[in-house]
């Protein structure tokens, strides 16, 4: 086999790129993206119960909340998918990032409600505000400021993270890259595609998200 | 119930051999990645250029690329170039470099938080750069880091379940086939999720209790007896646990 000695053979590089860049698209993207919406609005539900909510509701939602942060993600998608039977395995896998990834995000929300100032709850008692006033005009605004660079960071760990849903089936980019490899005997490139793309992907983002994180600091 | 308590009884010496696999490859994957997480965050954080760029660039290669990834890469392209590893060694190397980079971060973020005062001191006291960092530096920046480092290892933990993709048997192998005699959520949840979550526990407790000697070593909180200890003796002391500096 001459193509085994090689390095790397841009032929095969060639073809498995469309293969690899609309498994990314269509479904690796797709997933990070709606999976981080659904974390970071279940995040903020879990945080606001396990703050405001009498003891049993909100004692119970926070041991539930860091048993699911505690457990391999992979157990999740496999018993929610045997589970689950009607659903097909991409709306599985959406679902079981974004709860899993809402309860990292918790504890985000949790963090940057506790960094709100004491005197601007002081300051609310002090114009009489209502609860839910001083909640959506004082403390989510300022909270939400604090937390957005983290929320980008498990966004992006969680996009790196999306491979793990092969073991439901799902054809994911690094999935794709395995078919293609295994169908040529030959993984080099396709994989190597794959690890690519998630550094080209990751890498500028997280980047980013450090600048915002310098900007938004400033603002205190 | 009892059927399915029936069937985890007779499966239990593979679920036992699994979560051994499991276990094995925590402690190893952590062991591993404590060590590059020292190496490359020293030379990250280093002011030498010539170190600090390479830990750098190894550093975010090995974040940016996902973890499985990286198991792949180990698993089917190194055979082809004549390197073919033993199962359990591909995934504590897989594990170790994508958790030791993340845990590097941690390593050399934690030396540059430890205050400016004791890095001024050692120059005052004249030691050199690796005195410095062995009595000095790191023994403080060790209790700074070990809460990260924990949620990393928690982390490490819950990553191993996918290494059956390359054919390992680890636990969540023989849950899969505890499927086939029980229901799911018997398999999965009641064993499957609650014996990963006890296995985290015990490594969080365990990590609860490093950081306490730690602290301790430092003169900065109770020694770890004293933590244990149901019957407080020594009220002074107590009164500073958790305290951080």
């Amino acid at each position: 086999m001459e193509n085994q000695r090689q390095l790397w053979n841009w032929d095969l590089a060639f073809e498995a790129l469309p293969d690899i860049l609309l498994a990314f698209l269509q479904v690796t993207l797709l997933v990070t993206v709606v999976s981080t919406l659904i974390a970071a609005a279940l995040g903020l539900v879990w945080a606001m119960i396990i703050r405001l909510a009498p003891q049993p509701i909100s004692g119970i939602v926070k041991w539930v909340v860091s048993f699911i942060r505690m457990t391999p993600i992979v157990v999740q998608l496999l018993f929610a998918y045997y589970t689950f039977l009607m659903f097909d395995s991409i709306t599985i896998g959406i679902v079981v990032f974004g709860i899993h990834y809402s309860t990292y995000m918790s504890e985000v929300y949790r963090a940057g409600i506790d960094a709100v100032p004491q005197g601007q709850w002081e300051a609310t008692t002090a114009l009489s505000m209502s609860t839910r006033r001083t909640w959506t005009a004082v403390v989510i605004p300022q909270a939400l400021r604090a937390t957005v660079p983290a929320l980008g960071n498990y966004a992006i760990s969680m996009f790196k993270d999306t491979p793990f849903l092969l073991v439901i089936g799902v054809v994911e980019m690094v999935n794709a890259a395995q078919i293609f490899g295994g169908n040529n005997f030959r993984y080099v490139e396709a994989i190597t595609l794959a690890g690519i793309i998630f550094l080209l992907a990751s890498y500028p983002t997280s980047v980013l998200i450090r600048r915002l994180e310098k900007r938004l600091a400033y603002a205190y | 119930m009892l059927e399915n308590l029936q069937a985890t009884a007779e499966a239990w010496p593979f679920l036992a051999q699994g979560l051994w696999v499991t276990i094995q490859l925590t402690v190893m994957g952590s062991a591993l990645s404590l060590v590059l997480a020292v190496v490359l965050g020293l030379m990250a954080g280093a002011s030498n250029k010539a170190l600090a760029i390479p830990g750098r660039i190894i550093i975010e290669f090995f974040r940016g690329t996902s973890l499985v990834v990286q198991l792949f890469f180990i698993f089917f392209v190194l055979p082809q170039f004549g390197v073919e590893l033993p199962g359990m060694v591909v995934g504590v190397l897989a594990l170790g470099l994508n958790y030791g980079a993340y845990s590097a971060e941690v390593v050399r973020g934690s030396i540059a938080s430890v205050p400016q005062g004791q890095w001024e001191a050692t120059t005052a006291l004249s030691m050199s750069p690796a005195h410095r960092m062995r009595r000095v530096i790191f023994p403080q920046a060790w209790a700074l880091m070990i809460p990260s480092l924990a949620s990393l290892m928690v982390h490490l933990l819950k990553g191993t379940a996918i290494v059956s993709v390359i054919l390992l048997r680890d636990f969540t192998f023989y849950l899969d086939q505890l499927t086939r005699q029980t229901d799911t959520f018997w398999a999965y949840a009641a064993v499957g999720l609650v014996g990963y979550f006890l296995l985290a526990l015990i490594l969080t407790l365990f990590m609860n209790a490093l950081e306490a000697r730690a602290k301790h070593r430092l003169g900065r909180g109770p020694s770890l007896r004293e933590v244990l200890s149901p019957t407080p003796t020594n009220k002074n002391s107590l009164s500073t646990a958790g305290g951080g500096i």
